[in-house]
């Protein structure tokens, strides 16, 4: 086979781990290199998906069609009641716009999107070309508030300015102008705030769930079928709960910076970051023991239906190795955990954002062998999921047909799954998932398994 | 209610570098390159697999702020450095975004530039330039962009063969395969372009492929510029935006227009421009194609008469479905697009000239809340369309039967034919079933017989 290469410019974000090998930092925080076909996306697609399951809200992309039109309904982020960020709305600039500027039509855009759906705020993406042209997009938003009289949050969003995690911090920023606006008398000094946790496939609700059965309030989910009178009211939460830790730990530093929240970093995949989150959580309110006694009682429960269930996961998938390339470094060391825990290792791992400190704990965790890639590309994932002999990949839609090509599983965990991974019925869910592509009779046709070509 | 016109909602179009990033899979080795941000690269790239199932790597100079301040010449010139290194593509297909066309960038000097600069390094790959900006026309003008850019950059004067040049739009890799065995039976050498039949729907690999195999060479595509005639498929491509255009302008080579060729009206068109190019007869296989389909027409007409349909997508698809149905005795009650060539109008009456009595509306630049403003005042039996009317279907209670692209909500759309008689007969098929479905669904007898 011929040898697959590494851009000379990657190197450093590649990593093996060996035994007697001196252990350099990964290095990580850049923004991708030129040509080489990152799985990352821009500013704006950071922004997007953290504001997107807000859905009392209109999101208006504010720029050509493009950056709209790909993110017309595609996360699997459900509302328990209004769905207004199911619709794609864009000011769709076009040539004399660029020319003579947007502002104009980005007014008129508002005023009648919000006269037509009624939403409680709006949120204003700018794209590239209005970085360019030189919109006031604040002025627009702060008109448009006063005539409208609801907010209309300008997130600062063009594709070239920064990377993912810039388009994180700008729709925090959004977030942080409105928390602290709506009022806090009624909620309970045993609460918290759920924050990072989408509500993809209602995974939210399951969390919220099992917080409630140990007696907590949950006053705020950021943003899973987030509304904007929660969102106002969530600085009068006890404790912020911080899960995919890239896109929120900033809003969490924020509010407790401004408002005194301290906050805890968790996860909801696998069993035991699943139960670590509850007790964690617990362990908040000492003055409560009956909180932590709930805890208990929900973890053990869960776990006692569960735990036979998987069984059968275990055995069949028991030696079989897999690959993980996802957005956030956080989730990489639960799916290590959860994969662990039927039977399977990992033999490479990999994420698109994350920092030296999760790399750090990632080298940690994985065995030897284990190879480690920051911002990776197909090429890349490709030649590692070969040589490395890999049965299984995990992670989004553009690292699916890499899997399939190559005749191996695919678990598809980024945000625009339809089943629920989180939780505990999420561990069965994902075992069941990872189950039915590894052990599926049809790679006996892929050429790597001996099929002919 | 009061609908907002102004913004965009719910977009029955997408933006122009997608269409380039299609083309130029279909160009044997060649690497789709976006002179933009990151995220366009991505974004794109996650919209195609939706529907391919396929790895489609587009690059991306992936400009920063600095970029954005002085000119993207540094960052283009790294990234076509680094594709060459990784990818060692024959082609590198550069396609512009709003970004670079709006700080001015002057790809076809930076081009030139990194030619001389990189002389000496890993082979130079052919390097193809389409101008895409987003904020102009839709991914229909970005993928006919790209293929004219190809052609212009690789077409040379040579001397005259039988070649046949055929352009076929944008359409499946099944059609593409059709289309390829049609040349094929009639023992016409043709050039086809694009050709991402094999890139977009091939095999499994048995070891990693950089660059997917298949596509036209650019070797072959060298030979355009002598060919005897081009044929090119879409009514509402115009000459001066079109492959066959600039080959007609440069080289002389005639250029032959035809609307897609769906429905019998429009195949015999395209069969019978083959026999006279050809000089040879429609090959029996051909014949027997169209007779099943007259017969399935027969056999199938009163479940389809004076259904009332809404047809939305491509302007060049709509046209050409607009006609198939029209031969069928189905009444499009609106023909609608996201597309704004303002041609969309004119191409539906020059093939259904009782248009207006047959109470055919057009409506050019919509988005997908217009479509369905007009569906609660239409009323019609169903839609036809891409998987983006989904949700206008579920929330109406209108059936939509699904072609073109994007299908992200079945499965196969990359298999589905829609051109010729075969394509034809597939539609039709599909069409008569969907009517079937709905009266068996809306049955309280639940016949077994339909």
């Amino acid at each position: 086979m011929e040898q697959i290469t590494i851009l000379e410019g990657r190197q450093k974000q590649i990593f093996e781990k060996k035994k007697g090998v001196a252990q350099p930092d990964i290095a990580c925080d850049t923004s991708s290199l030129s040509g080489s076909v990152s799985q990352r996306a821009c500013v704006f697609c950071g922004s997007r998906v953290v504001l997107y399951p807000i859905a009392d809200a209109i999101h208006v992309v504010h720029g050509p069609i493009g950056c709209a039109a790909y993110t017309w309904d595609i996360r699997g982020a459900v509302s328990s009641g209004p769905e207004l960020h199911r619709l794609s709305f864009s000011t769709d600039l076009q040539e004399m716009d660029v020319i003579y500027g947007g502002e104009k039509k980005l007014y008129h855009s508002l005023i009648e999107l919000i006269e037509q759906y009624k939403p409680k705020a709006a949120f204003i993406y700018s794209t590239c070309i209005v970085g360019l042209i030189g919109d006031d997009i604040d002025a627009v938003c702060k008109k448009v508030a006063k005539e409208c009289g609801i907010p209309v949050l300008p997130v600062h969003s063009e594709g070239f300015k920064g990377t993912k995690k810039d388009g994180y911090k700008a729709a925090c920023h959004a977030l942080m102008k409105l928390i602290g606006t709506g009022s806090t008398e009624e909620i309970s000094k045993y609460s918290i705030n759920i924050l990072g946790e989408f509500n993809l496939a209602g995974e939210a609700w399951i969390i919220r769930q099992y917080y409630e059965k140990m007696g907590i309030e949950v006053v705020a989910t950021l943003t899973g079928d987030g509304r904007i009178d929660a969102v106002r009211q969530a600085h009068g939460a006890t404790l912020n709960v911080v899960q995919c830790s890239g896109s929120m730990t900033w809003l969490a530093k924020e509010m407790e910076a401004k408002y005194g929240i301290p906050y805890i970093r968790v996860s909801y995949f696998g069993i035991e970051d699943m139960s670590k989150s509850l007790y964690d959580v617990a362990k908040y309110f000492p003055d409560r023991l009956d909180i932590m006694e709930a805890a208990k009682e929900v973890v053990s429960e869960e776990v006692k239906s569960l735990y036979p269930s998987l069984q059968k996961f275990k055995k069949a998938l028991t030696g079989k190795k897999a690959a993980i390339y996802v957005g956030g470094a956080f989730k990489t060391f639960s799916l290590i955990k959860a994969l662990r825990s039927i039977g399977m290792s990992v033999v490479l791992a990999g994420s698109q954002t994350g920092d030296k400190n999760d790399y750090a704990r990632l080298k940690e965790m994985c065995d030897e062998g284990t190879v480690i890639v920051d911002d990776s590309n197909p090429v890349e994932l490709s030649k590692f999921i070969l040589e490395k002999e890999a049965d299984l990949l995990i992670g989004g839609v553009k690292e699916r047909p890499i899997a399939f090509k190559l005749g191996i599983g695919f678990c598809d965990h980024n945000h625009e799954r339809k089943i629920p991974l989180a939780g505990f019925v999420g561990m069965y869910n994902f075992a069941l998932e990872v189950y039915q592509s590894v052990m599926s009779p049809v790679w006996q046709f892929a050429p790597r398994k001996g099929g002919t070509l | 209610m009061k609908h907002a016109k102004t913004a965009t909602q719910n977009a029955c179009k997408l933006c122009n570098p997608l269409g380039a990033c299609l083309a130029f899979r279909g160009i044997e080795n060649c690497v789709p390159f976006l002179h933009g941000s990151q995220g366009c690269a991505t974004y794109i790239r996650r919209y195609l697999i939706s529907h391919y199932k396929e790895p489609i790597d587009i690059a991306s100079s992936n400009f920063h702020e600095e970029s954005a301040v002085f000119g993207g010449s540094h960052n283009l010139k790294i990234g076509l450095k680094n594709v060459s290194d990784q990818y060692k593509p024959e082609v590198i297909g550069v396609a512009t975004t709003c970004l670079s066309e709006t700080i001015g960038d002057d790809v076809p000097g930076i081009l030139r530039e990194y030619k001389k600069e990189f002389k000496n390094g890993s082979p130079m790959p052919i390097l193809i330039h389409a101008s895409t900006p987003s904020y102009q026309g839709s991914h229909i003008d970005g993928f006919h962009a790209a293929v004219r850019a190809t052609v212009k950059t690789l077409a040379e004067k040579g001397e005259a063969q039988e070649l046949i040049n055929l352009f076929p739009n944008m359409v499946s890799p099944a059609d593409l395969r059709y289309l390829k065995e049609i040349f094929s039976d009639f023992k016409a050498p043709m050039l086809l372009l694009p050709d991402y039949s094999q890139t977009m729907d091939g095999g499994p690999w048995g070891e990693y492929h950089r660059i997917p195999p298949g596509g036209t060479p650019a070797s072959a595509i060298a030979g355009a510029g002598s060919a005897k005639a081009s044929i090119e498929f879409g009514s509402t491509l115009e000459a001066a935006k079109s492959a066959a255009g600039y080959l007609d302008d440069a080289f002389g080579v005639p250029r032959h227009h035809l609307s897609l060729p769906i429905g019998i009206k429009e195949s015999d068109r395209f069969f019978s421009l083959l026999e006279t190019l050809t000089g040879h007869a429609r090959p029996e296989k051909y014949d027997d194609e169209r007779r099943r389909l007259v017969d399935a027409y027969a056999d199938g007409h009163k479940y389809v008469f004076e259904k009332k349909v809404i047809l939305y997508g491509e302007e060049d698809l709509v046209v050409a479905m607009t006609a198939f149905l029209s031969e069928i005795g189905m009444t499009p009650v609106l023909c609608a697009s996201g597309g704004k060539s303002g041609l969309l109008k004119r191409r539906i009456n020059e093939l259904v000239p009782n248009m207006d009595e047959l109470g055919i509306k057009v409506r050019e630049g919509v988005d997908f809340v217009d479509i369905e403003d007009e569906a609660q005042v239409l009323q019609p039996d169903f839609l036809i369309g891409n998987s983006k009317g989904y949700t206008m279907s579920r929330k109406n209670n209108i059936p939509l039967l699904r072609l073109g692209f994007p299908i992200h909500d079945r499965f196969g759309g990359q298999r589905m034919h829609h051109l010729g008689y075969r394509g034809t007969q597939e539609l039709f098929d599909r069409i008569v079933n969907t009517v079937i479905e709905q009266r068996q669904n809306a049955s309280s007898i639940g016949y077994t017989y339909m």
